[in-house]
Formats: C-alpha cells, structure tokens, sequence
C-alpha cells in the first residue's frame, strides 16, 4: 500500500473516531431530552413529590440545589478569589508557595466521595453541623475550589502588566491597583470559573450523599441546619431505589438537571468568547 | 510610604498660608488620613490573602487527618484488622469480614475496562482535531466534546441503567446488564472530554516546524503524525490518560448505578462487580456511626485516597517534565 493511500485511510479512520464520540453525546442527549421534555409540565416543577416519590413533582428538591449551590458560592468565590489573588499579586517563591499550589493540585485530584467522607467526618460530626445546607454547602465549596482558583488565577494573569504599572505611576497603593484596576479588568475570566464551578456543584452527588441530602422531605428548609433534597441526590434515589415509578419522573429530573448544569456551562463558554471578542477590539 | 510623608509636610506648610487655605488645609489632611487608613488596610491585606491562600493547604492536612483519624480504630481492633486482607467483603455478616480485595479489584477492573475504550478513541480524536480537521470543524467540536464533560454523573448513570444495561443484556445474552462492561463504558465517557482535551493542548503545542521539516523530508503527513509528532507530544498525552485514570477511579455515582454491586472478585468484564467508590456511597448511609464497619469504610477511603493521589501525582510529574523539555 502507497504511502498516499495509508494516509487516506488513517484520517478517515480519525475522523470517524471523532464523529463517534459525538455519536455517544448526542444518543445520551437525545434519550434523556425526549422522553425528559414532553415530562415537564408547571406541576412537575412546582409541586410536591407524592406516594412514595413515584407521583407529583420535584419542587423541593429545585429548592434545595439552589440553595446548595447558593451556600457553596459564598464560601468558594471570596476564598478562591482571594487565593488566587495572593498567588498572582503577592506570592514569592518560597515553601509556603509553593505548598499553596501543591494544595490547589491535590485538591483537585480528589475523588468526590472522599471529599463526602471528610464532610461527614470534619463538618457533620467533628464541628457538628450536623446532616444540613451548611455541611453539604461547605463540602461543595472545597470541592470547587480549585476551579475557582485555577480560573481566577488564569483571569489574573491575562491583565496586562503595564495596567498595573500605570495605576502605581499615578500613586495609588498596591491594594487600591488590585482593588480598582486588576480585579474589574480581570472580572469576567472570574464570573466564566464561578460558573462553571456552579455548574459542577450543582450536578454532583457523592459529596452531598452523606453531608445534607434527604431521600424525602416534602418541604421547604428554615434553617442553613436542615436538610434538603437535591436534584442529583432525587435522580439517584427514583432512578434505584423506587421500583414502580413511572419513567416520566426520572426522565423528568434528569432533565430539568441536565437544563440547569449545560445550561450554566453553555453561558460560561458564550461569556468567555464574548470577552475574548471584546478584549480584542 | 515616602509620598505619605510628603503629604504630611506638604499640610503641615499649608498651616501657615492664611485664610482661603483653610478649606485646601482640611481637604489635604482628611487625604492624609485617608492615606494611612490605606496604609493598614495594605497590611493587612496582604495577611488576610494569605491566610486564605493557605487555607488550600489546611484542608488537604484536615484532608489526610480525618481520613486516617477515623480509619485507625480498625487497624488496632485485633478481630478485624486481619480479615483487610480476605477476598471477601461481608461487613455485616458476624463475624464482620471486611477484605479489601474484591472492592480494590473492581475499581481496577473498571478502570482498566474504561481506559482501554477511551484512550484509543481520545487520541484519535486529539489527533484529529489538531492535525486533521479544518479550523472550522475544530471550532465546532472542541466545545461539542466538552459538553460531555459537563453531563453530571447521576445523569450519565440514569442513562447507563435505563438504555445501556438492556442493551448490554440483550447483546451478550446475560441474566443482568449491569456489569464492569457497562461500568467501563460510562466512565469511557466521563474520561474521554479529558484526555482529548489534554491530548489536543499537547499536540498543539509541538512546533509547527517539526512537521514542515518532516513533509520537505517526502513524508506524508500520517508519516509524520505517527513518527514525529505524536512522539513529541507523548509526556503530555501519557499526563492526559493518568489524569482520565484518576477520574475514573474516584468517580461514584455512576458506577454505583450500572456496575451490580456485587462484591466478588470479577472473573469477566461481564459480571457485576463492587467498586471502593461505590461501597463508600452505598453503606456509608446505613452504618452506625464509630461501628467496626463505619472505620472500615474509611479505611476504604483511604487506599481511595492514596491511589488517587498516586495517579495525579504521576500526571503531575510527567506534564512538568514536559514544560522543562519545552
């Protein structure tokens, strides 16, 4: 076989091994969005779930990932802001530095469910938050906090030094450049990592398992130490652990999550480009 | 700290000016002050960074501490200690039987399973997208296949119970479809989005004058794919498949869902297996708290840990010796 013809059939092979991958996305795509779709009606949204979960809506659990995903931003984006701050503005290269951005690393190498297990042993147990938004909202908040970091750092890092060199000509301190020229310039890299951070919170379900989410609860939380439901958590428990629900409701939830969690990364990605396009202008 | 001083003596001149310096006087002591209060906030600012920048730190120690502290008790207990080496996991059978092997197998069963799926097809797809594809095809789908990354595990899971173990089932003849396979080839696509896009970053990167110096040598651009290009790029496509292997080993839900969570060291891909990811989520629920069985479970999450930490340490290694070879 010529050389020319190998070639040919290579990058045809390729190209169908690319084609493939987005084969599989659009089956899962498709599947969950057809049968998940026609499932959404006011009630399914709105609407307490009723007789043992395998009739009614999801409205608790919408509730209870949004105020999951509430608490986990409040702790994550001031300290993985701040962090990533420190690490572009002020770090030096020294031990603590670098044992800062072994940390960031590791972190970000943790399973899920070990960072679950640390929630339930240091939040839930050890401080005695209990099982609650609190515990479950703070074992979120490490979980994305590299992400954060890592975003916040790249946004940082892209605004031009002479931006910097120009505020401290004109007198102002290093704490007022950083306050009133990096960070706004810098702001939308942060808002496109804080998203995607939201996003990855709100679809996860290791971490919540054993730190805040209750199987059924058909109301609403008073307190930051009650538990809730979550949307993750509920598709878990229709999908294995009630035999006779009608497949609308799983398919629904699936759904609703997959419209929430694709939906935050669409607007993170359409966020960044717009930047990119305007950075250039 | 200079310009503050000047602003001091500059006022304290202004204090013998008469009348219409009056108002001038107090508009340049009130910035004075402002400047000193800028001065402390300065200062402490740079510790309040810091302490937050080391809380990463602080939290991978609690990290480890907790883990261990909470593991250890099984490790001193003299009647379950011994059995962490069984080839059975019976925690709430009595005696309590809590052998690590059939958990540590499945994890690596499904694994090894995902990666042989998903390392041919994300470097295909690397290769594809960064040497073969036209910029507009590119652009397309690069976001297309990070979209997969961004399906949630329940989801993937849902979808790997309701549509993939019946096909499974019915393809093989099977009396279940859950099974390692049909846990391998769920996590093949939560692997795939990272190791492509690690891959295509890595083969980007190579110079654009290896290939131009391997086309004027006569070779066709496969050619020089295959011996060139692809060798350049290695340390960071071997970063890519550690770091696809680490997400597939500590990813839960899923597995949890599709894999039949049977205890038993797997004889074939086609029979139902128990990952340490899956043990966790299931039992951790239903346990007693500071039971044999609860430190046991920690003891899981432990080898969870360290193999983890392993793997991305691995990753990490490898990926920095590619941006000194650079």
């Amino acid at each position: 076989m010529s050389p020319k013809v190998t070639e040919k059939i290579a990058f045809a092979t390729l190209r169908a091994i690319a084609f493939f991958i987005v084969l599989c996305l659009a089956v899962v795509l498709w599947d969950i969005f057809s049968k998940g779709l026609p499932a959404l009606t006011w009630e399914f949204i709105t609407e307490n779930p009723r007789r043992g979960m395998t009739e009614g809506g999801i409205f608790p659990a919408i509730v209870g990932t949004f105020y999951l995903v509430l608490g986990t931003i409040i702790f994550a984006l001031p300290i993985g802001v701040m962090t990533a701050i420190y690490l572009v503005e002020y770090a030096k290269e020294s031990w603590a530095t670098r044992m800062i951005r072994l940390a960031v690393v590791n972190l970000a190498g943790v399973p899920s469910v070990v960072f679950g297990l640390f929630g339930l042993g240091f939040f839930v147990l050890f401080l005695g938050f209990g099982v609650s938004i609190l515990a479950g909202s703070l074992t979120l908040a490490l979980m994305i906090l590299p992400v954060i970091i890592t975003t916040s750092e790249e946004a940082l890092r892209t605004v031009p030094r002479g931006y910097r060199e120009a505020s401290l000509a004109l007198g102002a301190t290093k704490l007022q450049t950083i306050l009133f020229i990096v960070l706004p310039n810098a702001m939308p890299g942060i808002l496109t990592g804080s998203i995607l951070g939201v996003a990855r919170a709100a679809g996860e379900t290791a971490p919540i398992l054993l730190t805040v989410a209750a199987f059924f609860l058909p109301r609403l939380p008073n307190s930051i130490f009650d538990q809730v439901m979550a949307l993750p958590y509920h598709l878990y428990v229709i999908a294995t652990q009630v035999p006779h629900a009608d497949q609308s409701i799983p398919y629904g939830t699936a759904a609703v999550l997959m419209i929430l969690v694709l939906g935050l990364n669409l607007i993170a990605i359409l966020l960044r480009t717009y930047f990119r396009r305007m950075r250039k202008v | 700290m200079s310009s503050n001083q000047d602003n001091v003596a500059f006022s304290s001149n202004q204090e013998n000016a008469e009348e219409p310096g009056d108002k001038q006087k107090k508009l340049l002591k009130n910035s004075s002050r402002r400047r000193k209060a800028w001065d402390i906030f300065e200062k402490l600012s740079e510790g309040v960074l810091f302490v937050s920048a080391f809380l990463g730190v602080i939290t991978v120690i609690l990290i480890f501490l907790f883990l261990f502290k909470e593991a250890v008790p099984l490790f001193l207990d003299p009647l379950s200690a011994p059995t962490l080496t069984a080839k059975n996991w019976y925690p709430i059978s009595n005696p309590h039987i809590f052998g690590l092997w059939p958990l540590i197998a499945g994890s690596l069963i499904v694994t090894f399973g995902a990666i042989l799926i998903s390392v041919p097809l994300g470097i295909g797809a690397a290769i594809y997208l960064s040497m073969v594809a036209s910029p507009k095809v590119r652009e397309i789908l690069k976001p297309t296949i990070e979209v997969l990354a961004g399906i949630p595990s329940v989801v993937l899971g849902f979808f790997g119970l309701v549509v993939l173990a019946p096909w499974i089932k019915d393809f093989f003849g099977l009396s279940t479809g859950l099974t390692a396979l049909t846990g391998s080839i769920t996590l093949a696509l939560m692997a795939l989005p990272t190791i492509t896009s690690i891959s295509e970053d890595a083969i980007s990167s190579v110079p654009r004058k290896y290939m131009e110096a391997s086309l004027s040598m006569g070779a066709t651009r496969w050619q020089a794919i295959v011996t060139v290009i692809v060798p350049a790029a290695l340390s960071g496509i071997t970063a890519s498949v550690m770091l696809g292997i680490g997400r597939a080993i500590g990813e839960t839900m899923t597995v949890l869902m599709v894999t039949g969570n049977a205890a038993i060291i797997p004889g074939t891909m086609l029979e139902p297996v128990r990952t340490m990811t899956a043990t966790i989520a299931a039992e951790m629920g239903e346990v007693a708290r500071g039971s044999e069985h609860y430190h046991a479970l920690f003891v899981v999450g432990v080898v969870l840990f360290l193999m983890t930490f392993a793997v991305n340490y691995i990753a990490d290694l490898v990926s920095r010796r590619m941006k000194e070879v650079e």
